[in-house]
């Protein structure tokens, strides 16, 4: 199954949770409070989900590793590998 | 010359393919190959490089033959091609040249810190991994000279592929990345992506061929010389290409 497929599914799923709850579509006289819960439920985990992706992205790319260390060895690598290469008879 | 006795004498008989498509890459390719030539020998294991330069204007084909005349025709072997083609028509290019039993995926560019070899083919021996990526976003990993918006961009990126992908590997669009030669064969067979997009193919489907893959923190330094590409184009072909992953893996 494809992940698109994957999604679909969940999200038939969901829905049609929702709305046999919230249209008490299966006449189960279920008490009032499992509608009232289920009504907003869809914007309710939408927002949640936003709130949720908002903060990771933005813990992620706070503590995005800055590299310091690794440029300058690089660098001080770069010059020995040009100084050696020379040496060794590189026209560059 | 002939023998080279150091204080290793050979671990094994493993012997690693690093394949370099290059193109246009004359400044950074002497630079690369002589950290390759570095590492690889302080570490025991046998090695080759295998340069594939698709028709560079600049010269990059020249410097490679120098670099050849100075290493050795066994250790930097020249497979050139007519014109600039895709990234995975390279490696099956390379594949098919390489004697090793591991291959090397890496940037010609300087922007993967090449000491961070060792790590990687040490990961792979200890948990005997199909393939080993590099993965900026996890660990010790990171990167250098990256402004606030490309970070953005790239975690941004990063977290909408693992929500809708689910790989299992923290970086998809990396491309430091060591497989056993056979995996692959396998997996270049199967992806049909270009660019960016090909990378993370080849993970995805790995994941699904059931190979295991091991990660290892790498340090991604911008751009040493030339420019790098990050622009809208990148984004939407990007965007393209994750919604295709998505419909048909």
């Amino acid at each position: 199954m494809t992940k698109l497929l994957e999604w679909l599914l969940g999200i038939s799923v969901v829905m049609s949770t929702w709305g046999l709850l919230t249209f008490d579509l299966l006449d189960l006289k279920l008490p009032p409070v499992y509608k009232e819960v289920a009504w907003p439920m869809p914007v309710y985990l939408l927002v949640v989900f936003g709130c949720y992706s908002l903060a990771t992205v933005g813990y992620r790319v706070a503590t995005f590793n800055d590299c310091n260390e690794a440029s300058q060895e690089l660098q001080a690598q770069i010059k020995e590998a040009k100084k050696d290469l020379q040496k060794k008879g590189l026209k560059f | 010359m002939a023998n080279r006795k150091t204080s290793k004498s050979r671990v094994s008989s493993d012997k690693y393919s690093v394949l370099l498509p290059t193109y246009n890459e004359r400044e950074n390719l002497p630079l690369i190959v002589w950290l390759l030539v570095k590492y690889f020998g302080e570490s025991g294991y046998d090695y080759e490089i295998i340069v594939i330069d698709d028709r560079s204007p600049d010269g990059t084909l020249e410097v490679a033959e120098q670099l050849q005349n100075i290493y050795g025709a066994d250790k930097i072997i020249l497979r050139p091609r007519e014109k600039k083609l895709g990234l995975g028509t390279a490696y099956i290019h390379g594949i098919k040249h390489a004697t090793g039993n591991f291959v090397i995926i890496m940037d010609a560019d300087l922007s993967h810190h090449t000491l961070l070899l060792c790590a990687c083919y040490r990961k792979q021996r200890e948990g005997g991994f199909d393939l080993v990526s590099g993965t900026r976003y996890s660990g010790d990993g990171g990167v250098y000279g990256w402004d606030l918006r490309r970070k953005l961009i790239s975690r941004g990126a990063n977290f909408l592929t693992q929500v809708l992908l689910r790989p299992g590997a923290s970086d998809l669009t990396g491309s430091f990345r060591l497989y056993k030669k056979e995996v692959l064969g396998q997996l270049v067979k199967k992806c049909v992506s270009k660019g960016y997009v090909f990378q993370m193919e080849m993970i995805v489907r790995a994941r699904q061929l059931g190979y295991s893959i091991g990660e290892v923190p790498i340090t991604f330094v911008d751009r040493v010389y030339g420019e790098s590409k990050l622009g809208g184009n990148e984004i939407v072909s990007f965007l393209k290409g994750l919604l295709t992953l998505f419909a048909t893996t």
